[in-house]
C-alpha cells in the first residue's frame, strides 16, 4: 500500500480553518496541520479531543502536596520533634501553619514541573530530537495541510486547489 | 424591560416582615438588668443544658481563684495554677484596662472573699454588656455584611469600567441593580453608627468614656477614634460612594440615548477616580467600622483582607442575578462565558481572601507577640467551629468546586459554590465583629437570622426593583457588540 499525503499550503489562517472545515464535510482525513503560530479554534475545527494536562498536573499537585506533608511531618514531628523557638512540635496539626508555605510551593513545584515534562513526553520534545518540518516555510508565515491520499489522487488534488491553497504537492511518505 | 415578579416581591416582603419580628424579639429579650443576667446563669448552670461558653468562663475562673487559695498545697496544684494565670492574664493582659476583660485580670489576682463578690458583680456586668449587645452586633453584621456586597460589586463595576473590559457589558446594568443597594443600605449603616455614637449600644468600647478613662492604649488614639471624626469619615465615605454610583449609573443611561462616546469617556474617568478614593477609603473604612471594635488590636493587611471579603461576595451576587435574570429569559445575550468568567472570578478572589487571611493569621501565629495574637486566641477558643469552619466555605469548597472548567459553566454548581461562598463570608463578618461585642456569648439564633432575614429581603426588594427602571442591555456602549459575541 501506498503511503501517499497531499501537502496542502495556505498563506492566512481564516483560509486554513476553511479549508479545514471542507476538508472534514468532505470526510478526507486529516494527518497533521502545521501553523507557525497557534490559531485559534483549529483544535475544535479539526475535531482533536481536548488535552487532559490539567487534569495530570491537579494530580501531580496532589503529590506534591502529600509529598510536603509527608516529609515536613516526618523531619520536624516524628523524628526529632525539637523545641524551636517555642514552636509547638507535638503534632503536625498544631504546628501546621509555619508548613503552608512548604507545602503550598511544593504543590506549586510538583504541578507545574511534572505537567511540563507530561507534556515533553506526550508531544516527544527533547533535545537533539530531529525537526519534523515538513516545509521550512511553515515556521515563518505558511500554514500546512497534511491530507491522507485514498481513492482518486486527481480528484483530491482538485479538490484542496479549490479550497484557497497557494500550493498542492502529492508527497510519497516512506 | 424587566417586570419584577410579585412572586419575588411578596417573597422580599416576607423575609422583612418575618427579620423584623426576629430582630424586635432579639431586643425585647436582651437582658436589661445584672439580676437577669444572674437568672440566666443561674439558670444555665443548674438547669443542666448549660451552654458550653458561659460554664467554661465561669469554671476558668474558679480554677484561678481557687488555684490562689491553695497554694503551694502540692506540686501539680502550683503548676496547675501557674499555668491557668499565665492563660488568663496572657489572654487578658492586651486588653487589660478594658472593661470587657477587666475581671479577668482582677479574677487571677483576687485573694478574699470580699474581691471575690466584686469579681462576681463585675462578671456579670461583664455578661450584661455583651447580651446586650448581641442584638446590635447581629444588626450590624447583617446591615454591613450586605452594604458591603453592593460596594464590592461597585467596585467591580468600576473596575470594568476603568479596565475597558470587552466581556462585561452586558452584565453593567445588572451590575448598576446591585449597586441601588448601596443608598438604602448606607442610609441605615450610618444611622447604626449614630446610634453607637450616641452610646445606645456598646458596640465600640472607645465610644464609652467610662472605658476611655482607664485606658491609656485607646487615650493614645483618641486622636483618630473620636465619635465626631469617626462619624464624619463614614459621611464622606459613604457619600463618595454613593456618588460615583449615582454619576456612573447616570452617565451610562445617558449613553444609551447619546450621538457619541462623551458619556462612555466620562464614566471612564470618572471610575479611575473612584478606585483611587475607594482604595483609601476602603481601607480606613475597615479600621474605623470593623477592626475598631477591637480597639486594642491592629493588624496592617486587614483592608485588604476585608476588601477580598467582600468584593468575593460582590462578585457572587452579580453571579446570582445574572443567573437568575438569565434563567427567567431576560439577558438574551448573556452566555455560558460571560458565566464562566464570572466564576473564574469568584474562584481567583476566593484563593485571594484566603492568601490574605492566612498572611494575617500565620504572621500573628508565628511571632505570637501578645497585643497581637489574643485577636486569634479569642476566636480559636470561643469560635473555633465558625473560624475554621469559614476557612472550608470560603476556601476549600469553593477550589475544589470551581477548579474544573466545565463546572464553571454549569449554572447549578456556580450557585452551589456562591451560596457556600457568600455563608461564608457572612461568617467572616460574623467573626470579625462577635468576638469583640459578645464575646463567648455568641450564638446564631433568632437575632442573628433575623437581621439577615431582614436585610436580604430588604436587598432583593431594591435591587430588582431597580433592575425594572432601564433595559438590562446598554445600548449604545462602544464595547456592547464585542461583549455580546463574548466567547471563551
Amino acid at each position: 500500500m501506498s503511503n501517499k499525503v497531499i501537502h496542502v499550503l495556505y498563506n492566512d489562517d481564516d483560509i486554513l480553518m476553511d479549508a479545514v472545515r471542507q476538508t472534514r464535510a468532505a470526510h478526507h482525513h486529516i494527518e497533521e496541520i502545521y501553523t507557525p503560530f497557534p490559531v485559534h479554534g483549529l483544535d475544535k475545527a479539526m475535531g482533536l479531543a481536548p488535552t487532559r494536562i490539567a487534569i495530570t498536573s491537579f494530580l501531580y499537585g496532589l503529590v506534591g502536596l502529600s509529598v510536603a506533608t509527608a516529609m515536613m511531618n516526618y523531619i520536624m514531628i516524628q523524628d526529632w520533634p525539637q523545641d524551636i523557638g517555642g514552636k509547638p512540635s507535638f503534632s503536625y496539626i498544631q504546628n501546621m501553619p509555619a508548613f503552608v508555605p512548604v507545602m503550598f510551593e511544593m504543590t506549586v513545584f510538583f504541578a507545574a514541573h511534572l505537567m511540563v515534562i507530561t507534556f515533553y513526553m506526550r508531544s516527544k520534545l527533547w533535545p537533539f530530537k530531529e525537526a519534523e518540518n515538513p516545509d521550512v516555510r511553515t515556521t515563518d508565515d505558511h500554514f500546512l495541510m497534511e491530507v491522507a491520499v485514498h481513492g482518486d489522487e486527481d480528484q483530491m488534488v482538485a479538490f484542496f486547489e479549490k479550497t484557497g491553497a497557494v500550493e498542492v504537492k502529492v508527497i510519497d511518505k516512506h | 424591560m424587566y417586570t419584577f415578579s410579585s412572586k419575588l416581591k411578596t417573597f422580599a416582603f416576607v423575609l422583612m416582615a418575618l427579620g423584623l419580628v426576629g430582630i424586635v424579639f432579639g431586643f425585647l429579650t436582651a437582658p436589661k438588668t445584672i439580676e437577669d443576667v444572674e437568672k440566666i446563669l443561674a439558670d444555665s448552670h443548674h438547669g443542666g443544658h448549660h451552654t458550653e461558653a458561659v460554664a467554661h468562663e465561669s469554671h476558668d475562673e474558679h480554677a484561678a481563684t481557687a488555684a490562689h487559695h491553695e497554694e503551694a498545697k502540692t506540686e501539680t496544684v502550683v503548676a496547675d495554677s501557674l499555668k491557668t494565670e499565665n492563660d488568663t492574664v496572657a489572654a487578658a493582659a492586651p486588653v487589660a484596662a478594658d472593661h470587657h476583660d477587666n475581671h479577668k485580670v482582677e479574677a487571677a489576682h483576687g485573694h478574699d472573699h470580699a474581691d471575690a463578690h466584686a469579681e462576681h458583680q463585675e462578671h456579670l456586668e461583664h455578661v450584661l454588656h455583651q447580651l446586650q449587645n448581641k442584638p446590635w452586633a447581629a444588626l450590624y453584621v447583617a446591615c454591613i455584611f450586605f452594604m458591603l456586597i453592593s460596594v464590592g460589586v461597585l467596585a467591580f463595576y468600576a473596575i470594568q469600567w476603568a479596565a475597558q473590559a470587552g466581556w462585561s457589558p452586558v452584565l453593567f446594568r445588572v451590575m448598576e441593580g446591585i449597586t441601588s443597594y448601596l443608598l438604602p443600605g448606607s442610609i441605615i449603616f450610618f444611622i447604626l453608627l449614630v446610634a453607637s455614637g450616641m452610646h445606645l449600644n456598646h458596640l465600640f468600647v472607645w465610644m464609652d468614656p467610662e472605658v476611655v478613662k482607664h485606658d491609656e492604649l485607646i487615650q493614645g488614639k483618641q486622636g483618630f477614634l473620636n465619635v465626631p471624626f469617626f462619624l464624619i469619615r463614614a459621611a464622606i465615605f459613604l457619600a463618595g460612594w454613593n456618588l460615583y454610583r449615582y454619576f456612573s449609573r447616570k452617565n451610562s443611561l445617558a449613553q444609551d440615548n447619546a450621538n457619541d462616546d462623551a458619556f462612555y469617556k466620562k464614566n471612564f474617568k470618572l471610575a479611575a477616580g473612584f478606585l483611587v478614593f475607594f482604595i483609601v477609603t476602603e481601607s480606613i473604612a475597615s479600621w474605623d467600622w470593623i477592626m475598631s471594635v477591637d480597639p486594642h488590636w491592629y493588624s496592617t493587611l486587614f483592608g485588604w483582607y476585608v476588601f477580598a471579603s467582600f468584593f468575593v461576595s460582590g462578585i457572587t451576587t452579580i453571579a446570582f442575578v445574572t443567573l437568575y435574570l438569565k434563567s427567567k429569559g431576560y439577558l438574551e445575550h448573556v452566555n455560558t462565558s460571560h458565566i464562566h468568567d464570572l466564576a473564574k472570578f469568584m474562584f481567583g478572589i476566593s484563593i485571594f481572601w484566603t492568601y490574605l487571611w492566612f498572611s494575617q493569621f500565620m504572621l500573628m501565629w508565628y511571632s505570637n507577640i501578645p497585643e497581637e495574637v489574643t485577636y486569634f486566641i479569642t476566636r480559636i477558643e470561643n469560635y473555633k467551629l465558625p473560624f475554621f469552619g469559614m476557612l472550608a466555605l470560603n476556601f476549600v469548597f469553593p477550589v475544589l468546586i470551581l477548579v474544573n472548567t466545565e463546572f464553571k459553566r454549569l449554572s447549578w454548581v456556580v450557585v452551589m459554590a456562591g451560596l457556600l461562598i457568600l455563608t461564608g463570608h457572612y461568617i467572616d463578618f460574623f467573626n470579625m465583629i462577635m468576638p469583640a461585642t459578645v464575646g463567648d456569648q455568641w450564638f446564631i439564633g433568632v437575632s442573628e437570622i433575623g437581621s439577615l432575614m431582614f436585610f436580604f429581603g430588604l436587598f432583593i426588594f431594591v435591587v430588582f426593583t431597580a433592575l425594572t427602571k432601564a433595559p438590562l442591555l446598554a445600548k449604545r456602549n462602544p464595547l456592547i457588540e464585542e461583549s455580546k459575541h463574548f466567547h471563551y
